[in-house]
């Protein structure tokens, strides 16, 4: 391994692992959000959107090929994404091996000691969230193919959509400091740039969210049945 | 007025360590924070007993000696003060105050509040000066820097050194310390053929010393006597980057 592979062993070069790698998450969790609040369009609509997923690219891609692209891509991510965080906070253990008996909160957000407990929640929501809705291995009513149903009789259970609920708290916190982490950590600063990248962070985490919220909560309140 | 000291006490690297209370009797407004341990030494002294060894020097701000986290403060409870800065006005009759030493692997504590800290000299040396001419003095404004520039260089200059950044870091990271060193050349002409060379070698040599990463809190800033901004740790962030993609080609 080349000097310059071995750069990206340090702090900062995991930290750009990490950026980069979430961003592709960011991108993810925008489009999701964005392609599910055809829900509200009605059962043909949804599922015609679910199915397109899988015709993505047609003729040049054949049928399912964009989709396990975009999967493995994920993947990738995913790993890298997880594994930086690993390596990262074992340095940051070590580091304070001695503890405070007290040390005050001086962060700028509450949401940056989210990150490590909110990134291990969010991952146990995505296996939960692909075993219940995109397997259907736990889901007690799943019909392979028919997207909508499956959404709305998921989220008839109130616990289950209190569990998306919390998954999705955890995720506007990750997304509000992971964003605004993201350029810091690439170096895209300056008095203009530092301006936006607060109302940002926030905007991205408000929108996937929420957005991401209102579908349990339509199916709840009977808006989407 | 009277006050209940916790003191950090550690007799040696080796020795574990604990908190000893103390009272700190008959102790003025007017008193900065380190002339009242100088009082409860000398109290320490009278009793025969060993008194709490802490660093200090130029007790006016600018040197970077003194240091330790107050009531789980790094240098007390006032923004862009050093602890010998801070005043007992800001205390009231009664008060408990809690003193630890920094806390990180990269700190090991001497004795009682003294931490060793040339660890953040050994980043400087990796890479924190530039190649000049010896002899005399160049003519003033023989280099043109920019205002902007020089200004931000300054910003940067302004850090002493003292660690506090890494005291307050839930991370123990040092990036706040280094980031301000490589950019206080790094944005300069005269610190532009060693750029690249500087960040890497000073980022190595930081990893080196067992400190934590950053994650961006910005808890360091807050700490920060000097007010040095993680706009920094962008910098460095980006210069890094730079210089490693540069460097593997």
């Amino acid at each position: 391994m080349g000097r310059g592979a071995a750069l990206f062993r340090t702090s900062i070069g995991l930290k750009i692992t990490m950026a980069v790698s979430g961003i592709v998450f960011v991108g993810f969790v925008i489009g999701h959000m964005f392609g599910n609040l055809k829900v509200y369009q009605g059962a043909e609509v949804f599922n015609h959107y679910a199915e397109g997923l899988r015709e993505f690219g047609d003729p040049f891609f054949q049928y399912g090929q964009t989709l396990w692209i975009a999967r493995a891509v994920l993947i990738v991510a995913l790993a890298a994404h997880v594994w930086s965080a690993l390596k990262l906070t074992r340095q940051s253990r070590a580091a304070r091996d001695e503890r405070y008996r007290k040390l005050e909160a001086l962060e700028f957000s509450r949401a940056s000691r989210s990150m490590r407990w909110g990134g291990v929640a969010l991952l146990a929501f995505v296996v939960y969230h692909l075993l219940h809705l995109t397997f259907g291995a736990v889901h007690p009513d799943f019909i392979a193919g028919d997207a909508y149903h499956n959404l709305v009789t998921g989220f008839q259970s109130v616990p289950v959509s209190a569990v998306y609920a919390v998954a999705m708290l955890a995720l506007g916190l990750h997304l509000y400091h992971g964003v605004w982490s993201a350029f810091q950590t690439l170096g895209i600063s300056g008095p203009r740039v530092n301006r936006m990248r607060r109302p940002l962070a926030l905007g991205i985490a408000l929108v996937v969210a929420g957005g991401n919220l209102s579908f349990p909560v339509a199916v709840l309140t009977g808006i989407v049945a | 007025m009277n006050l209940t000291l916790h003191v950090w006490r550690q007799a040696s690297p080796d020795d574990r360590g604990r908190f000893v209370t103390y009272e700190a009797l008959d102790v003025e407004a007017h008193m900065s924070f380190l002339e009242m341990l100088d009082v409860v030494n000398e109290g320490l002294e009278e009793r025969g007993e060993e008194p709490i060894a802490f660093d200090h020097d130029c007790r006016e701000g600018i040197c970077g000696t003194c240091g330790m986290v107050v009531n789980g403060r790094p240098h007390g409870p006032w923004k862009r003060t050093t602890v010998c800065q801070l005043h007992m006005r800001e205390y009231r009759d009664g008060d408990d105050i809690w003193i630890e030493p920094w806390r990180a692997a990269g700190f090991p504590v001497i004795r009682d509040l003294v931490v060793d800290r040339t660890s953040l000299d050994r980043i400087v040396a990796a890479g924190g000066f530039i190649s000049a001419r010896t002899g005399s003095a160049p003519d003033a404004n023989a280099i043109p820097v920019p205002k902007a520039h020089a200004e931000r260089a300054m910003d940067a200059a302004s850090c002493i050194g003292c660690g506090a950044c890494v005291a307050a870091c839930p991370n123990a990271s040092a990036m706040l310390f280094t980031s301000a060193k490589v950019a206080h050349l790094n944005l300069l002409p005269q610190g532009r053929p060693e750029k690249a060379m500087r960040v890497i070698d000073m980022v190595l040599q930081m990893e080196a010393e067992n400190f934590g990463s950053c994650t961006n809190h910005g808890a360091c800033e807050t700490a920060c006597p000097k007010d040095i901004s993680v706009d920094f740790i962008a910098l460095l962030n980006r210069d890094y980057l730079s210089a490693a993609v540069g460097r593997s080609g």
